[in-house]
């Protein structure tokens, strides 16, 4: 005779597994945006579990930067080769070879993802696309509802958002129109740890500290790698450490770190000081509303 | 190579409950000052978090540092000093983990509090010791007492104001106490607090030695709510037929759903609504293996002993325990839209569980007034923010129950079909 408890853990696959049959149920055309993140990791693997056992029934996609660490595009292509999924990739390097976007100055690729994300979508004629963000991780994501409604253009209005009540999401859209959905924004970054060391989720190499070379740049520690390449008189050093957040590589920083287990990883951001996007993104200091700036332009 | 998970299991701390809270309130009475200090004292506020919110106060010349910079996620909100609409904070103790819906509490901003609420296991209202109750208070509390939160804890803050003095406390929790009973509140306590000093927020405060009862977030961590899911009627609206469609498993249908109240067990006598027909629950199946039972909030896949024709929008319930089945549906409706009131024959398509179904307005008996609760029966339309009791006819019944037994079955959102805005909420009595 159980007592019926529900462990919080429990109870937040509950209600993403919930939200991914109810877009399957109701969307026309689902896609899981994929980049071999953590969070992509988890939002995959509760997929694979919110439709066992049949496969899942819409293909997962990766707007791909072509700035990306090594082993996270190795660790995406063979865990998609295992679920069977079908992979589709949005090309930025492709978008500007076309002439879609220009890259910009400063080199990192972020805030052309948009577009090139946007256009794949038109192509694909998909109206419902997953996303891993959560609410605890900026303040703008904070107030976005999990099915987030995006006009013609993609865009965010804060201010039009349809209410959400109960678990009775309105997923429903004109075409050209989507809907963005985040099964995950109830999850802060401990519960996304938790949740990988309990149902043993394999993970990137890059997210367990290793002795990396890297160089300082404002306080952030950047490792060396064909993407970011020490500056004349810039110091290279050897560092313990491992990533929070694995991004666009030429803008996501290590934090220094002896975690080579989930089980210390856990202790370690239980114990942190610091939030995952302020540890380690330059794209989020730029300014106060950086990120809202960026959803209201069609981003994540 | 890629590392697995090597979690080692000694070092993940024990399996916590969640607790969903809504707290309303305006601008001065204290509410972001509270929210930071159980952020800040439970360790949930991150250090970039705390610099950047003292830049920005210091930068506008703030005296102290503004904690309403935590929780004012837009733009416009930060610009205008304000809240506008709902924002999700989350912290946790040992004991459990919290989600907060921090809604703002002014009057034109009603459909948010209603959407905190809905899914809120506890209600915080906070009020100001110098003031006392003001219409805002009982506006909330009547709200959260519509939306059947379970449990509602009257913060009387700014104690440190009124000399921590226990006559005034009291005379607020008569007082409240006094509203309350006219209202359907189960649970209520009041707790005399300072969230600015920290008063009997985390712990238990010395200034207050007559107040005898727990802190603030010991209540939190201890508030009994396991009792509070339906564990007696059995409601699982299907979600989706799951068939694989593959060698392996060529004759596996499933049907997948999240239990919305009552316990499921194998070999149960089940009917599926609205065809009526009755069979036994052969397994119930979760990707890690066969469930011995399945109870509120648990996603999981029924199989039955059966071929049945179940689709998206049935329903499997026990033949001695069913549903309503009614096309004629008097709800408590709260409109939310700003654009076009709900109108007398004006149709709408309605979500309900999972069902999807449309429906036209048959009557609006009264529009409430949710401060005085005055009924006002000459009402033609409900506009944004109004509260009314109206009549709708369905095109195809719902399997539903009264909201105050059941808020999984008893609640459904009005979507505008022109534009699929939600312009709504219904509570069904």
């Amino acid at each position: 005779m159980s007592d019926y408890r529900v462990s919080h853990l429990a109870a937040l696959e509950a209600e993403a597994i919930f939200i991914f049959r109810e877009v399957a149920a109701t969307c026309q055309r689902p896609v899981l945006l994929f980049s071999g993140g953590k969070d992509s990791i988890v939002m995959l693997h509760l997929a694979q579990k919110a439709f066992a056992p049949a496969p899942i029934p819409f293909p997962v996609m990766h707007v791909d930067t072509g700035q990306n660490f090594d082993e996270v595009i190795d660790f995406r292509d063979r865990r998609v080769a295992q679920t069977g999924v079908q992979l589709l990739v949005a090309s930025v390097q492709d978008a500007i070879d076309r002439g879609l976007v220009t890259e910009p100055p400063n080199g990192t690729r972020n805030r052309i993802q948009t577009p090139v994300l946007l256009e794949a979508a038109e192509k694909y004629q998909f109206d419902a696309l997953f996303g891993g963000a959560r609410r605890d991780e900026e303040k703008a994501r904070a107030k976005e509802r999990i099915f987030s409604f995006r006009d013609d253009f993609g865009q965010w209005d804060p201010k039009q958002q349809r209410p959400e009540l109960w678990s009775l999401y309105n997923g429903r859209v004109h075409p050209g129109e989507q809907i963005r959905v985040f099964p995950l924004s109830n999850w802060t970054e401990l519960d996304v740890w938790r949740y990988i060391g309990d149902q043993g989720i394999e993970l990137p190499p890059v997210y367990f500290a290793a002795e990396r070379e890297v160089v300082d740049r404002g306080g952030m520690l950047f490792a060396v790698n064909r993407f970011i390449r020490p500056k004349d008189g810039e110091a290279v050093f050897t560092e313990k450490i491992r990533y929070r957040t694995v991004g666009d590589a030429t803008l996501t920083a290590g934090v220094r770190s002896e975690a080579t287990t989930v089980a210390q990883i856990i202790a370690e951001v239980a114990a942190t000081r610091i939030t995952e996007r302020g540890a380690t993104r330059g794209d989020d200091k730029t300014s106060e509303a950086a990120m809202e700036d960026r959803k209201r332009e069609g981003y994540f | 190579m890629t590392q697995a998970a090597t979690a080692a299991p000694e070092a993940l701390p024990e399996a916590s409950e969640l607790l969903r809270f809504a707290t309303a309130g305006s601008v001065d009475d204290g509410k972001s000052t509270l929210i930071g200090r159980l952020l800040f004292d439970t360790k949930t506020l991150f250090d970039d978090q705390w610099d950047a919110v003292e830049a920005v106060s210091a930068g506008r010349g703030d005296e102290y540092t503004d904690l309403a910079l935590l929780t004012d996620g837009l733009r416009s909100e930060r610009e205008q000093g304000i809240t506008i609409d709902v924002a999700y904070r989350y912290f946790a103790t040992p004991e459990r983990k919290f989600i907060i819906a921090d809604t703002p509490g002014h009057i034109q901003y009603t459909r948010n509090m209603v959407t905190g609420a809905s899914t809120a296991d506890l209600a915080m209202i906070l009020v100001d010791a110098r003031k006392g109750l003001v219409e805002q208070s009982r506006r909330h509390a009547f709200l959260c007492s519509l939306l059947r939160v379970p449990h509602m804890v009257l913060c009387v803050n700014k104690m440190d104001l009124v000399g921590y003095d226990e006559e005034t406390f009291k005379r607020i929790e008569q007082e409240f106490t006094a509203f309350a009973t006219k209202l359907e509140i189960p649970d209520l306590m009041i707790i005399p607090i300072s969230a600015l000093k920290g008063d009997n927020v985390v712990s238990r405060s010395e200034n207050m030695p007559w107040y005898q009862g727990p802190s603030l977030l010991h209540h939190l961590e201890k508030v009994h709510i396991a009792s509070d899911r339906n564990l007696v009627d059995v409601r699982f609206p299907v979600q989706q037929v799951i068939r694989p469609h593959s060698n392996d498993n060529h004759d596996y249908r499933g049907y997948a759903g999240q239990v919305a109240s009552g316990v499921m067990k194998p070999g149960d006598d089940v009917m599926v609504l609205p065809s009526g027909f009755t069979t036994k629950i052969a397994s119930i199946e979760t990707a890690d293996g066969q469930l011995a039972e399945a109870f509120p909030p648990l996603s999981v896949t029924v199989r039955l002993e059966d071929e049945l024709d179940v689709s998206r929008g049935d329903m499997l319930c026990r033949p001695n325990n069913q549903p309503r089945v009614t096309q004629d549906v008097e709800a408590m409706v709260c409109w939310m839209d700003e654009q076009r009131p709900l109108r007398l024959r004006g149709k709408y398509a309605i979500k309900h569980t999972t069902a999807d179904v449309r429906a036209i307005v048959k009557d609006i008996q009264y529009q409430l007034d949710i401060n005085t609760l005055h009924r006002d029966e000459s009402v033609e339309e409900l506009k944004l923010n109004e509260i009314g009791r109206v009549t709708l006819r369905t095109t195809k019944p719902l399997l539903c129950d009264d909201y105050r037994r059941n808020r999984a079955t008893g609640g459904f959102i009005i979507i505008d079909e022109s534009d699929n805005r939600t312009v709504g909420a219904g509570i069904i009595v």
